[in-house]
């Protein structure tokens, strides 16, 4: 199959897959409960989800394991089993992609803050490489760092997956538009200042998850491609900002919107694109037949 | 003594905790607000006027930036680990009696959300404004709310959210606060609820950035 860095260089544009929680909702996942857990006890709606993605043309899809760091998992009592979670996390999304499809298996931030002192960079490695070993032992082909907002907390995630496993190792951040019309962290790093510190730490592919909508990825987009113009680029994009009805909430843009933008995040410099919050299968079909035109 | 008030706010502002705290690096080798807050204090000012003229001025002006993203996250933290380190020096005052609060604030993360940074950051700027804040973590259910509010009567509410999952939960939080202690004021916070989302729900106010929910508080007791 090869690595997915050599399909992009070869001039591929690769579709990725879209939001896991609403579905794991739809299926019964209460708020409170462990999402993670599910890839132990609830295995089979969790290939449901997987295989959802991978029927409407996804070439790659995540595993269920965003919040499976053991800081995320403690809030559970579930730390101790963080290494077997992770390992069914990725199991279940390698049964879904077979042997032609990609699996990136999903980590999250931890929710600590190192400049704090809640943990130390050390801590934050242990608990990344204990991850990227599980996700790599279950059958992940990169591992996918993704919604970070600090540089030194993704840096940490980076060189631990690249340092401990074989796999192809990408990272995006989360950015919002700010006041000031510039593209921010919550942690105040800019697409910019992300591009050559996550790049030297050792990620062969960068971009953005997250946040406001696709319309505003494209900016992202363009802001990372004037800084370096080789590294591969993955863009997540929210349906857009959820708004509150009849006691839910939902994401406003419709597949046709989002697929209209997927061409100009492809003229920006994009390299796969996939969905986030409140995205689905339908989101990501439309997303795929506008790349296979 | 306003001069030294100025250089207490200004090191709150800034996030300049004390002489040993490396951050920021032009202000290294200097004074923070934890030595200033005490001088203040030994050389006989008004620990009231401590609080008002120093800490309080300081963590607006953080709060401000923040508010129009002029700085971000760390810098606000580092503020109100300022803020924090130099109240330190008060507390026997507020114990006592002679500096008061200007109300309390109850705050939480809603049940089934565990995110707390958020929280965390609106909690900070409210305990730099002056109030008293009861921090009852994450996943705080409607009961925990309500007897908060029983031990404090006449407190003010925040909820926080990070996920739409949770968000929606607010909604039974707020009726049954306000079923239970009629006349609670509510505030809603977190990156997915909205002014709409504060209308369809009841809620008492609803702001982007802390400073919102600290400017909404000082009116109400003014």
């Amino acid at each position: 199959m090869g690595k997915i860095i050599d399909k992009i260089n070869s001039g591929k544009i690769l579709v990725s897959d879209g939001a896991w929680g609403t579905f794991l909702q739809a299926k019964g996942l209460v708020p409170g409960e462990c999402p993670e857990l599910w890839n132990l006890t609830r295995a089979d709606d969790v290939l449901d989800i997987a295989k959802g993605y991978i029927e409407v043309g996804s070439d790659m899809i995540e595993t269920n394991s965003f919040g499976g760091s053991r800081f995320k998992l403690k809030n559970y009592g579930l730390e101790d089993q963080a290494f077997e979670i992770n390992k069914a996390a990725a199991a279940i999304s390698r049964q879904a992609a077979g042997p032609d499809k990609y699996v990136l298996g999903s980590i999250g931030p931890t929710g600590k803050i190192l400049m704090m002192g809640e943990v130390t960079a050390d801590e934050l490695y242990d608990a990344f490489k204990e991850q990227a070993l599980a996700l790599e032992a279950g059958g992940a082909d990169a591992i996918m760092i993704e919604t970070m907002t600090d540089l030194e907390e993704a840096i940490q995630a980076i060189k631990a997956a690249k340092e401990n496993t074989k796999c192809e190792v990408f990272c995006t951040m989360t950015f919002d538009k700010t006041k000031n019309n510039d593209f921010r962290s919550m942690m105040g790093v800019s697409p910019t200042e992300m591009v050559n510190q996550i790049i030297d730490a050792g990620a062969d592919l960068i971009g953005a998850n997250c946040g406001n909508g696709t319309r505003d990825m494209v900016g992202i987009v363009k802001e990372i491609r004037q800084t370096n113009t080789k590294i591969p680029v993955l863009i997540h994009s929210n349906a857009g900002m959820p708004i509150y009805k009849d006691g839910e909430t939902v994401f406003p843009e419709t597949p046709e919107e989002m697929a209209k933008f997927t061409n100009e995040l492809i003229d920006a410099g994009a390299n796969i694109i996939g969905g986030c919050c409140g995205t689905t299968p339908q989101h990501i079909a439309k997303i795929v037949e506008v790349v296979k035109k | 003594m306003e001069e030294l008030f100025e250089k207490i706010a200004h090191c709150v502002e800034f996030g300049k905790i004390n002489l040993a705290s490396p951050y920021p690096p032009d202000m290294k080798g200097q004074v923070g607000a934890d030595e200033l807050t005490k001088q203040a204090i030994d050389a006989g000012a008004e620990p009231d006027d401590v609080l008002k003229k120093g800490l309080v001025v300081g963590m607006e002006k953080i709060g401000i930036k923040f508010r129009d993203n002029k700085v971000f996250v760390p810098q606000v933290l580092m503020s109100a680990k300022a803020m924090s380190t130099a109240m330190e020096h008060l507390k026997p005052f507020f114990e006592s009696g002679a500096v008061k609060r200007k109300g309390v604030f109850v705050i939480g993360t809603v049940a089934g959300d565990l995110h707390d940074i958020g929280k965390n950051l609106v909690s900070m700027m409210v305990k730099g404004s002056g109030f008293e804040v009861v921090d009852l973590g994450t996943d705080v259910n409607s009961q925990k709310f309500i007897e908060a509010v029983k031990q404090h009567p006449g407190c003010f509410v925040g909820l926080s959210a990070l996920l739409t999952t949770t968000m929606v939960n607010m909604e039974k939080i707020v009726t049954d606060i306000k079923t239970a202690i009629p006349g609670t004021k509510v505030l809603i916070g977190g990156a997915p609820v909205s002014e709409d989302f504060k209308e369809k729900i009841h809620a008492d106010f609803y702001s982007r950035d802390p400073q919102g929910a600290v400017d909404f508080l000082k009116r109400s007791v003014a």
